[in-house]
C-alpha cells in the first residue's frame, strides 16, 4: 500500500509529459489522428453504386470514437493517476532487439537461420550458459520444426542461406 | 479419438506452464489446425481448452502461480493445503470438481446452445448488429481492467478488420499500398502475436523470479468428509460458472472469483478460507471449468465469443470455413454433437491424467523460461508462416506481439482485441446491411424489439461498472 502511494506520489510530481497517462494517451490520439486523415483518401463510391454508407464512414466513426474514449481516460486519470510502472529491465530491450534482428536476417539472410539464431540470443541473455542447452534451443529443436512444417504439413519456408542448401 | 486424447494431454501440458494456458496455447496450436478436418480442429481446440483450465490448478496448488487466470482464486487456499502437506488432497479436490463442473456445463451446453440457437432463427440484419454490439459492451463491464481501455481495446480490434478490400465495395482501406494488406490482417498473426508474443515479453521482465515449489507425493481422492462438506458447493459453482460463462465476456477468471465468494459465504467455515479450506478450492475449481461449456454456448449459437479461449475456438471455426450460429444447428448436427461429445470426453479424459499423470505434469514447471520461450518463437514463427507462406505475417505478428506486451503493461486487455477484430466483419457488415433495408434511417434500428432488447441490455453493461465502482466507493 505505502509502496503504491509513494509511486502515486512520484508520478504526481513529474511534469505531465513525462507522466505514462499522458504518453499513452498522446500516442493513441496521435496515431488514430492520422489514420483518421488516411480515411479521407479513401475512394468515394457514386451513389449509384453506394449501399448504405460510404466505405469511410465506418472506420471513421470508429476512430472519432477511439479518441474520444482516450481523451475521457486522460481526463480521468487527472483526476486519478496511473501507477508508475517498473522500469522495464535490460533483458527486454535486448528481447525487443533480437526481434528487429530477426526481421532484418529472416529477410536479407535466412528464414531458419533467424530463428536459429534469436533462440540462441535470447536464451542467452535470459541467462542460459551451458552450450549443449543452447544448440538444443538454437539447432536441435529448430531443424525439429522446420523438418516436421516441411515435411508432415508440406510447407516450403523462403529461400535463403541454409535453406537454399536444404532445396538443393 | 486420438486427436482427443493428445489435445487433452497438450492442454494440460499448457494449462500447467505459467504464461501459457489454453489461449496462449490455442492460438499456437492454431495454423496447425489447417491440416485436419474441421471436426478434429475443433475438438483438439475444445480438449486443450478443457483441460489446460483444469491445469492450471496444478501448478496453483504447487507453486502459488496460477498455470492460467481462471486459477488464480485456487492459489487463495491451494497452496496453503500443499503448505500443511496436504497437496495430494488439494488436487485430488481440484480435479473432482472440476470435472463435475466441466461435465454439468457440457450438460447445459446440449440443452441450452440449440434454444438460443433456435431463438436465433428470429434475428435479421438488424438484430445481429444489435447483438454484436452488446457482445462488444460487456467487455466493459465484466472483462479484466479499467472498462473504457476495454472499449477502446475493443474499438482497435474491430478497426483492425476494416483493413484490406473493403467487402460491399472492394475499396482499399488502410493499405497504403502494401498488397499483401489487401486481402486484410488474419486472425493468427493477430492472435499469436497478442496472445504469446506478447507473453514472451512479459517473461523476458521475469527472468530472475524463484518458484517455491512444493513437491508431490501422490494425489488423493477426496475422502467421505471431504465430499461433504463440497457436494453442494461444487454443484451451486458449476451453476454459476455456467451462467457466467454463456455472458459474451472472460469466463473462467470472473466466474472462479464469484465462484471462490460464493463458497466462502455459504461457508459453516468462513475463517479457513484463504488458509487452505478444501471448498475454497472445490468452489473455484468447479466454477472456472464450468465456465468452459457455458462460453460455448454463444460462441456456437450466435457466433460470440463467451471468452478469450472461445474466441480462439471461434477462429478456428472461421478459419475451416465454419459459421457459427443457428444453421449450423440445423445443417450440421453431427459436426455439434461431436464437439458436445469431445468437450465432454475430455472432462474424463483429464481427470483419468490427472489422477495418474499429475505428478509428471509437476514436473513440468521445472522447464526454464530460458529454454521454453525460444521453443515457443520457433513454433509460433513457423505456425504463422505456414498460413500463408507470408514473411508479413511473420511481422505482424511480432508488431501486435509488442503492442500486446505495451497494451498490458498499461491496463489495456488484448482479449477485446481479438473479440473486436472476429466481430468486426459482423458488426459492420449488418450495420451497413441494415441501413440499406432501412433506406438509411438509422431510428429504425429502434422500431425492433429484439434490437432494441440488445441495445437496452448494452446500455446496462456500459451503466453497470459504473454503478459497480460508486457502490463500492460508497462502501468504502
Amino acid at each position: 500500500m505505502k509502496n503504491v502511494q509513494k509511486s502515486k506520489r512520484a508520478n504526481k510530481s513529474l511534469p505531465f509529459f513525462f507522466k505514462d497517462e499522458f504518453k499513452v494517451s498522446f500516442i493513441i490520439i496521435f496515431i488514430s489522428a492520422i489514420l483518421l486523415i488516411t480515411t479521407f483518401t479513401f475512394d468515394i463510391v457514386p451513389p449509384i453504386l453506394n449501399r448504405g454508407i460510404q466505405p469511410a464512414t465506418f472506420p471513421k466513426a470508429l476512430l472519432i470514437l477511439i479518441i474520444g474514449m482516450t481523451l475521457t481516460i486522460y481526463y480521468l486519470a487527472i483526476k486519478n493517476p496511473w501507477k508508475v510502472e517498473k522500469k522495464l529491465p535490460k533483458s527486454f530491450f535486448l528481447t525487443l532487439f533480437s526481434f528487429v534482428i530477426f526481421v532484418i536476417v529472416s529477410k536479407t539472410l535466412d528464414f531458419f537461420l533467424a530463428i536459429s539464431a534469436l533462440s540462441i540470443f535470447v536464451s542467452y541473455c535470459w541467462g542460459e550458459k551451458r552450450i549443449f542447452y543452447l544448440l538444443l534451443v538454437g539447432i536441435i529443436f529448430p531443424v525439429i520444426v522446420f523438418i516436421f512444417f516441411e515435411t508432415i504439413l508440406g510447407l516450403r519456408f523462403p529461400p535463403g542461406i541454409i535453406t537454399n542448401i536444404y532445396y538443393s | 479419438m486420438i486427436v482427443l486424447f493428445f489435445g487433452t494431454l497438450f492442454g494440460l501440458i499448457l494449462g500447467v506452464l505459467p504464461g501459457l494456458g489454453p489461449t496462449t496455447g490455442g492460438a499456437l496450436i492454431l495454423p496447425f489446425t489447417m491440416t485436419l478436418d474441421p471436426l478434429s480442429a475443433i475438438v483438439l481446440l475444445t480438449s486443450i481448452y478443457c483441460a489446460g483450465t483444469y491445469g492450471g490448478a496444478i501448478t496453483a496448488v504447487l507453486i502459488n502461480t496460477p498455470g492460467t487466470p481462471a486459477a488464480a482464486a485456487t492459489c487463495l487456499d491451494g497452496y496453503p493445503l500443499a503448505q500443511k502437506g496436504e497437496a495430494g488432497r488439494a488436487l485430488g479436490m481440484a480435479t473432482v470438481s472440476s470435472t463435475v463442473g466441466g461435465i454439468f456445463s457440457v450438460i447445459i451446453l446440449v440443452f441450452f446452445a440449440p434454444i438460443l440457437a433456435q431463438l436465433a432463427y428470429e434475428f435479421g440484419q438488424p438484430e445481429y448488429f444489435a447483438l454484436a454490439i452488446f457482445g462488444l459492451t460487456m467487455l466493459a463491464s465484466i472483462g479484466e481492467g479499467s472498462p473504457i481501455k476495454n472499449l477502446i481495446a475493443g474499438a482497435f480490434g474491430i478497426l483492425i478488420s476494416t483493413v484490406g478490400k473493403d467487402f460491399m465495395t472492394s475499396i482499399d482501406r488502410f493499405t497504403f499500398g502494401v498488397n499483401e494488406l489487401t486481402e486484410g490482417i488474419g486472425f493468427i498473426p493477430v492472435v499469436v502475436g497478442l496472445f504469446a508474443m506478447s507473453e514472451m515479453l512479459t517473461q523476458s521482465t521475469l527472468i530472475n523470479q524463484i518458484f517455491n515449489r512444493i513437491a508431490l507425493k501422490a494425489i488423493k481422492l477426496p475422502s467421505k468428509d471431504d465430499y461433504k462438506k463440497t457436494w453442494k458447493t461444487i454443484l451451486r459453482s458449476s451453476g454459476i460458472g455456467s451462467f457466467i460463462g454463456v455472458l459474451p465476456a472472460e469466463g473462467g477468471t470472473v466466474a472462479s472469483l464469484i465462484g471462490y465468494s460464493e463458497a466462502k459465504r455459504f461457508s459453516k467455515n468462513p475463517e479457513e478460507f484463504g488458509k487452505g479450506s478444501i471448498e475454497g478450492i472445490a468452489g473455484a475449481e468447479a466454477a472456472n471449468n464450468a465456465a468452459t461449456g457455458g462460453a460455448m454456448v454463444p460462441t456456437l449459437a450466435l457466433g460470440i465469443p463467451g471468452s478469450a479461449t472461445t474466441a480462439v475456438i471461434l477462429t478456428g471455426l472461421i478459419i475451416h470455413g465454419v459459421r457459427p450460429g443457428p444453421d449450423l444447428f440445423r445443417e450440421q448436427p453431427d459436426f455439434l454433437y461431436g464437439i458436445f461429445g469431445a468437450m465432454l470426453i475430455a472432462n474424463i479424459l483429464f481427470f483419468i491424467f490427472g489422477f495418474f499423470g499429475a505428478k509428471i505434469f509437476a514436473r513440468i514447471t521445472l522447464v526454464p523460461n530460458k529454454i521454453l520461450w525460444p521453443m515457443i518463437f520457433a513454433v509460433s514463427v513457423c505456425g504463422t508462416y505456414s498460413l500463408n507462406q507470408s514473411i508479413i505475417d511473420v511481422w505482424i505478428m511480432l508488431f501486435f506481439g509488442v503492442l500486446g506486451f505495451f497494451m498490458r503493461r498499461y491496463g489495456f486487455s488484448v482479449v477485446p482485441v481479438i473479440i473486436g477484430l472476429i466481430l468486426g466483419e459482423l458488426v459492420e457488415g449488418t450495420l451497413r446491411q441494415s441501413l440499406v433495408i432501412f433506406d438509411g434511417n438509422w431510428f429504425m434500428f429502434f422500431t425492433r424489439p429484439i434490437a432494441l432488447t440488445f441495445f437496452v441490455l448494452s446500455l446496462i453493461a456500459l451503466a453497470f461498472p459504473l454503478i459497480r465502482s460508486k457502490k463500492i466507493n460508497r462502501k468504502l
